[in-house]
């Protein structure tokens, strides 16, 4: 892995931005991005913090949304870079945070602030790093899923593939439509359960067709709607967050993978 | 609002339209078709993203003057001989498309492709005036034949396959031999096309959308891969154009700007088949054209969306990229939406025009992937004004009660995070022991709508929060 560029005399401090989900479902996917960072040269701090709003947001509370976004201001106020193991929580970030205070100036500002300097993991890694390594070893064929929002919001789309290209072990396949939603959308999936379930149903699909054994995305939302239509389909492909492979960090079963019954399956 | 609406029951067309094997047969040629087409188009022009930038701010800049624009259109076409007539909601327009008609002595009427003509179904009205309305546009004809609303705005009868037209026409065309061989496309365009012909020659009327009025020189403009806008619009002696008026454009300038990603992002060609530019009634030395002609000019709603958020909405230039790329339409298809305009621009628009107490699903039903806004050729952001209509929703107590609930106590754990952490701790450890046999959930309460399709997998157990913070004791200890 490179390392930082030399003209920067400090560490940069990086805010790690856990998401909800990463810190409730799969912490180890959070681990995963402090070891990046860290190899990377900053330092990582994740300070005490809950939602971004988005569910709110997507819901049409906007009151809610705005008193969770100026909490979320005031908790990473004070780093360099603020950076998430997903495009979509970054995203609501970047993209939605100053429209929500279109009408205070005071608040609009701060909340532009944050945006500017919030990224999603692998883009941090190698447009603001400059990365375009990492030390790790992966064996076997991996497709890759390009989520909604870290794709259109944050143009998230080379940046893990050129990381992944640098994993020992490790080919990428591409599938068919990987660019295409997975249907899953927050509370759209419980919601609209059955129009979510043939979307997600058609990318099984492609999945299934790629013949690769690993599914990986940078967003754990999409990676368990995923994961659940898999394993309910009988179809045996590990699914995994990007960050977990490029950190190295495999040793967790798989997601919806059973810790006791299928003790290190990924690494022959 | 005129048109019979199913959207309140959008869950159950939905559910409907999935388990309907001809549609979603059909629906895979939306899949293919149109998606690879349009972006080979944008590929091959260089200038194709500037070009979405001025198609942006010819719309916008028009919307912000449409009142001056309205006037400088009506003079002129009022100078080239024609008429126009203002109509500001569905009953007007259909009471002034009547009288026209009666003042032709009009028994039957052509009619090209035009959504607002569903809008303010004008057929029915017609036909209960005794005056015969014939669809030429040989997807609007198949689905007159079947009783049906078009289910994409510019291929209507794209929910279809070809063995179901030939029924339909094997049903009404009993002037044909019936062993006669339908077993190709080409051949149910030949005998549409017979059919048709006899039509064009003997209507009185002919009625035809727009898809731009020029406010420099009072011209009606429509697109069409057929010919029978033409034929429509040439033959008879009136010719009723029906126009939103949101159609204006200010110059010819300015037409041939959105010409050039209008179909592009609609069906991937460079232009239309046809690009037909009417001017006023048949002048002297005329090769042909209408004795009289007449432009209809409805508003329904538009112009409330004026100096809102949605106004956005009304640069909509009806391309149909939005529904060709949206997952939710896929797998749906148009007619679940409910009403005339599907798929995201519907999803947007169905709600400011029948209000967002029958269309709230709409606006809803999307994972706001981001898809529609990236193709959209006049840059509307889809998702926003759909997120804005869920405010709407929300402000007005419209969201389902489940919804208001969960999310309140969510946001009242989110907004402590001390209690947050403890009530996450032990949740997700009682989970993650739950899961740990499996890794994974096939049934969980309150997660039914989740577990019907897929199953939840397990959480690790320990928060990320707890082991941070464990660790990071631990390191400072």
């Amino acid at each position: 892995m490179s390392a930082l560029p030399s003209s920067r005399p400090e560490k940069p401090r990086v805010g790690l931005f856990v998401t909800c989900l990463v810190d409730l479902m799969r912490p180890s996917v959070g681990f995963a991005a402090v070891k990046l960072l860290e190899d990377a040269g900053c330092l990582v701090e994740a300070p005490v913090q809950t939602c971004c709003g988005q569910p709110a947001y997507n819901s049409g509370d906007r009151g809610t949304t705005r008193d969770l976004a100026m909490r979320m201001i005031e908790t990473f106020h004070g780093f360099d870079y603020v950076v998430a193991p997903s495009g979509s929580c970054a995203g609501m970030i970047r993209k939605h945070y100053p429209e929500l205070f279109e009408e205070d100036p005071n608040w609009r500002a701060k909340a532009s602030a944050l945006a500017a300097k919030t990224y999603e993991l692998t883009s941090f890694l190698v447009d603001v790093l400059g990365i375009a390594e990492v030390d790790a070893t992966y064996h076997g064929a991996v497709t890759y899923h390009d989520s909604c929002s870290g794709l259109r919001e944050m143009g998230v789309k080379a940046q893990p593939r050129l990381l992944l290209s640098s994993v020992k072990g490790l080919s990428l396949v591409e599938m068919k439509d990987s660019d295409v939603c997975c249907g899953f959308g927050g509370t759209f999936a419980v919601k609209y359960s059955d129009i979510s379930g043939a979307i997600v149903d058609a990318k099984a699909k492609n999945v299934a067709d790629s013949h690769a054994p690993t599914l990986l995305a940078g967003d754990l939302g999409c990676l368990m709607n995923m994961a659940g239509k898999l394993s309910r389909d009988g179809i045996p492909v590990k699914v995994r967050h990007v960050a977990e492979v490029l950190a190295g960090m495999t040793d967790e079963p798989a997601i919806g993978l059973a810790k006791e019954a299928a003790p290190r399956q990924d690494q022959p | 609002m005129t048109v019979h609406t199913t959207s309140p029951q959008f869950k159950q067309n939905a559910a409907r339209a999935l388990h309907d094997s001809q549609l979603q047969k059909a629906l895979g040629n939306v899949k293919q078709g149109f998606i690879d087409k349009r972006q080979a188009a944008a590929d091959k022009l260089p200038e194709f993203e500037a070009l979405r930038d001025s198609a942006r701010d010819i719309k916008n800049h028009t919307l912000e003057h449409l009142d001056l624009y309205l006037e400088a259109y009506e003079q002129k076409v009022t100078a080239s001989g024609g008429h126009v007539h203002f109509a500001r909601n569905a009953d007007e327009a259909r009471r002034i498309i009547l009288d026209i008609c009666r003042d032709a002595g009009a028994k039957t009427v052509t009619k090209g492709k035009s959504m607002i003509s569903e809008e303010i179904e004008i057929n029915r009205h017609l036909e209960a005036n005794g005056i015969k309305p014939v669809e030429t546009d040989l997807g609007e004809y198949i689905i007159q034949l079947r009783n049906e609303l078009p289910s994409h705005i510019i291929a209507p009868a794209v929910h279809l396959n070809a063995t179901q037209v030939e029924q339909d026409f094997r049903r009404v065309h009993k002037q044909f031999d019936a062993k006669r061989d339908l077993s190709e496309p080409v051949q149910l365009l030949t005998e549409a096309r017979a059919v048709l012909r006899e039509r064009f020659l003997a209507a009185d009327v002919g009625i035809t959308g727009a898809n731009f009025l020029v406010a420099e020189t009072g011209t009606s403009i429509i697109v069409t891969n057929e010919g029978n806008g033409d034929l429509t619009q040439i033959l008879p002696k009136t010719h009723i154009v029906l126009a939103s008026i949101e159609k204006l454009v200010p110059t010819l300038e300015d037409v041939s700007q959105l010409l050039r990603v209008l179909a592009r992002s609609a069906t991937g060609q460079e232009m239309s088949v046809y690009t037909t530019f009417s001017t006023g009634p048949r002048r002297a030395g005329d090769a042909d054209g209408p004795e009289n002609y007449h432009v209809v000019l409805i508003d329904n709603g538009r112009s409330s969306m004026l100096g809102t958020s949605f106004e956005e909405m009304l640069r909509c230039i009806r391309c149909g990229a939005c529904m060709n790329h949206c997952p939710v339409y896929h797998a749906v298809g148009g007619h679940a939406y409910g009403w005339v305009y599907p798929g995201p621009m519907g999803a947007v628009l169905t709600p400011s025009l029948i209000g967002v107490d029958k269309a709230g699903h709409l606006p809803n039903a999307s994972t706001f992937c981001g898809r529609c806004e990236s193709v959209c050729p006049v840059r509307i952001p889809l998702p926003k004004l759909m997120r804005h209509w869920r405010e709407r929703e929300f402000e007005r107590h419209l969201a389902p009660a489940s919804v208001r609930s969960g999310l309140g106590l969510w946001g009242f754990f989110a907004r402590r995070p001390s209690l947050y952490r403890f009530a996450t701790r032990a949740a997700m450890a009682t989970l993650g022991f739950a899961g740990r046999q499996r890794g994974r959930f096939s049934w969980l309460p309150l997660a039914k709508g989740w577990t019907k399709h897929r199953d939840f997998p397990a959480p690790q157990g320990e928060t990320f929060q707890a082991r941070w913070q464990r660790e990071r004791n631990r390191r400072t200890a």
